[in-house]
């Protein structure tokens, strides 16, 4: 190669690349950029080495020993000693391996948990269709995964029950009645998924009633009667909508199924049941416990918290004043107040203000607690999001003549929740964390109503982490779940490209 | 122009304001508006800024309130009557200065939601007359595209055939090049131009006075909330009759 002189050069031959120098290459390169980049950092690294190592030589001796298969904590323990040496710490899962069931299904009756796990499989197939709208691929392959887990834990659950059959119980080709009819209905979801209909929504529509009816049991009728509630006010809607207008319709339709619902459902169910009795095994809401009931809460108020926070951002943003201060009011209000507060309200002033005889059980009363309490925060989320939308958007949508409820639909509130997702999520998540305190209200929550009751057996008292650990772990993978769903959900929906 | 002026203005009156005036609050926007704008019309509304044109354009579809006076597009009064508010919109299109198309939808869904929604036309029709418009516009290949992939001055163009959509008989322009780089003003034009020719009654605030020259048959210049002067352009800017527009024009045409 010749010297290059300073005035003029010309290249005669092209360097071939050469591998960087061993310093500034692969793990070497990033030890040294982000672990050791100067005496500081290094100095933090080795402290931070130290507090790991002491972390886990504490910890890990405990996670190692750990013993599944015991009858009571000093059996544990006696298997440690034996097993570690004397005086050696470890985990004693045996009380997990003993009690998992109380932790998932509170006093829920044996025979008949093949009820709510029924109920908890069905209720992937509900929300697939909304879940995952329009990804036909993604929606079979979990349709598909929802019948492994009905074959698999319905199976299951119902040989889980012991030969002495305890009092209640539903006849015994009941389940397969059930699983059969289970499996076929998301068979016939995969078959229309798969010809590319997107009509699968029925279900979900369909699914509170049934998980309702799964759950607690009783005639068939509650639930239809129920569901015939919403049927009419379809009707009322749809046949008013051209003559009266989309608000009227709506407000007529509303009236027509509150009357239904409050005067005349009960008699004609009662009538019904008298002429044709079919049901379930009813089951008492005293019964429920442990993720069962985190999840019942957690889900209906997650369900019904969105749309009643939608209602309430918009209503704080219309120009109508008595809706604005009435919605104002309710989210300051309720958002002021500790949750706690409105669960003691729940389970005792409620009682004072509704007509005695009423018997409003304690977990739907908990439901319509939680669900307002969700819904103020998610319609302050939600505002934000309307807030972050330019004025030009609104505009653009009246330009072209749609009016308020087709703006809102179309072009506001798809942007709006797009980007209030992450907080909208964290709000669900939130809530579901929160279905615990409803300990307070002497419901069995997993993390304290049900580990308190395992804690007070004779044979398990003195056990402390391991419950807890348990409880946590559930609570973070559904979490955890949640976080990832909403992160693909933003991926999903990113068309901006920016 | 010579071709300009063969486009056919009839005598049915399009829109015509009378007496309109309007407060922000305590500061008065439009003073004593009134003009009339017959079918077939274009007419380019020109003026400092500040002084109400394009608050005077946002009035004719009601994106902005008037409280006193008259305003009638196309027989139909603008009142507080969400109906006749509905009715005029669908009648009457608009372009604005920042595009706003939906971002979260697609080209061909931008220009066939109000179709399919405000008009009840069938999804298929929607869409064929989408394509229509966008092959006028001269970007029928985008249609699957979401707005941020296009160009600005492909948005402006998206924008003005999502009006189309609606066959509106009455097309209203916010400064639609004024947001836009240098080279990308001329497709926005072109596009314009073309839809004059076609007969559209055009408002138009801008400050593109080849644009003006080109296919107005009328130029209205406005200051302080007030219409100064209007003329057909050539008189318009040959020979302005108040200081006001000779200083206006000095400045915009000066360099």
């Amino acid at each position: 190669m010749s010297e290059p002189s300073q005035t003029n050069f010309v290249r005669t031959q092209m360097l071939p690349p050469s591998p960087p120098p061993l310093r500034e290459a692969g793990v070497v390169r990033w030890l040294r950029e982000n672990l050791f980049s100067g005496w500081f950092n290094t100095i933090l690294t080795l402290f931070g080495l130290v507090v790991i190592w002491l972390l886990v030589s504490s910890a890990l001796p405990w996670w190692l020993n750990g013993v599944w298969t015991a009858g009571s904590l000093g059996e544990c323990r006696e298997i440690i000693a034996k097993t570690a040496g004397e005086g050696a710490s470890g985990a004693c899962w045996a009380v997990v391996r003993e009690r998992w069931h109380q932790f998932i299904f509170g006093f829920y009756p044996v025979d008949l948990w093949w009820r709510p796990v029924l109920a908890f499989c069905l209720l992937f197939a509900a929300m697939g269709p909304v879940l995952f709208a329009g990804q036909k691929r993604k929606l079979l392959i979990l349709l598909g995964a929802v019948v492994a887990m009905i074959l698999i834990l319905v199976t299951l659950a119902a040989s889980a029950v012991p030969n002495e059959v305890p009092g209640q119980t539903d006849a015994p080709f009941v389940w397969k009645l059930a699983l059969a009819l289970s499996l076929l209905t998301i068979g016939a979801m995969m078959a229309l998924t798969a010809a590319g209909s997107g009509k699968l929504l029925w279900f979900t529509g369909l699914y509170p009633a049934l998980c309702f009816w799964l759950l607690w049991g009783g005639p068939i009728w509650v639930p239809l009667g129920a569901l015939f509630g919403f049927v009419l006010l379809a009707v009322v809607y749809s046949s008013l909508l051209k003559r009266a207008g989309p608000g009227m319709a709506a407000g007529l339709g509303l009236i027509v199924a509150l009357v239904w619902w409050l005067f005349i459902d009960a008699p004609v169910t009662v009538a019904l049941n008298d002429a044709i009795p079919f049901g379930l095994t009813s089951v008492q809401s005293d019964e429920f416990g442990g993720f069962l009931l985190a999840i019942t809460i957690g889900v209906t108020a997650i369900t019904f918290s969105l749309p009643v926070g939608i209602l309430l951002a918009l209503g704080r943003q219309s120009d109508m004043l008595i809706v604005k201060t009435l919605c104002v009011g309710f989210i300051e209000f309720i958002r002021g107040v500790p949750l706690i507060t409105l669960l003691f309200t729940a389970s005792l002033l409620l009682q004072y203000f509704l007509p005695p005889g009423t018997n409003f059980d304690i977990i739907l009363r908990v439901i319509i607690l939680v669900t307002l309490f969700a819904a103020a925060y998610l319609a302050e989320v939600i505002r934000g999001g309307l807030a972050a939308l330019p004025r030009g958007q609104y505009e653009a949508a009246d330009a072209l003549g749609l009016d308020y409820w087709q703006a809102q639909r179309f072009i506001i509130l798809p942007q709006a929740l797009k980007v209030s997702i992450p907080a909208i999520v964290s709000t669900f998540i939130g809530l579901f964390k929160d279905t615990t305190l409803v300990a307070f209200v002497g419901l069995m929550d997993p993390l304290k109503g049900v580990t308190q009751i395992v804690r007070a057996d004779i044979d398990w008292k003195g056990i402390y982490w391991e419950p807890y650990i348990f409880v946590g772990a559930i609570f973070f993978v559904i979490c955890f779940g949640m976080s990832r769903y909403s992160m693909y959900l933003e991926r999903k929906l990113k068309t901006d490209h920016r | 122009m010579a071709e300009a002026q063969k486009m056919q203005i009839s005598d049915e009156v399009a829109i015509r304001i009378a007496g309109m005036n309007k407060w922000y609050g305590q500061f008065h926007v439009l003073r004593d508006i009134d003009m009339t704008v017959n079918r077939g019309e274009r007419i380019v509304i020109c003026g400092p800024s500040g002084s109400g044109k394009s608050t005077l354009i946002r009035c004719i579809n009601r994106l902005e309130e008037h409280q006193q006076g008259q305003i009638v597009v196309d027989g139909t009064e603008l009142t507080s009557d969400l109906k006749n508010i509905d009715k005029v919109r669908s009648e009457v299109g608009m372009v604005f200065q920042h595009f706003n198309l939906f971002p979260h939808l697609t080209i061909l869904e931008n220009c066939t939601l109000a179709p399919i929604w405000v008009r009840k036309v069938p999804k298929r029709e929607a869409e064929e007359t989408a394509m229509h418009f966008l092959q006028k516009v001269k970007i029928p290949e985008q249609a699957h595209k979401y707005p941020g992939q296009l160009s600005g001055g492909q948005q402006q163009r998206v924008a003005i055939a999502r009006s189309l959509c609606m066959k509106p008989r009455i097309m209203l322009f916010d400064e639609p090049t004024s947001a836009l780089d240098p080279e990308m003003i001329k497709e926005v034009l072109d596009t314009m131009i073309a839809l004059a020719e076609e007969g559209m009654t055009m408002l138009c605030v801008t400050h593109e006075m080849g644009f003006a020259q080109a296919v107005a048959n009328r130029v209205i210049f406005m200051d302080q909330g007030q219409i100064v002067e209007q003329n057909e352009p050539r008189e318009f800017f040959n020979n302005p009759k108040s200081d006001r527009t000779k200083l206006f024009l000095s400045q915009i045409l000066g360099h």
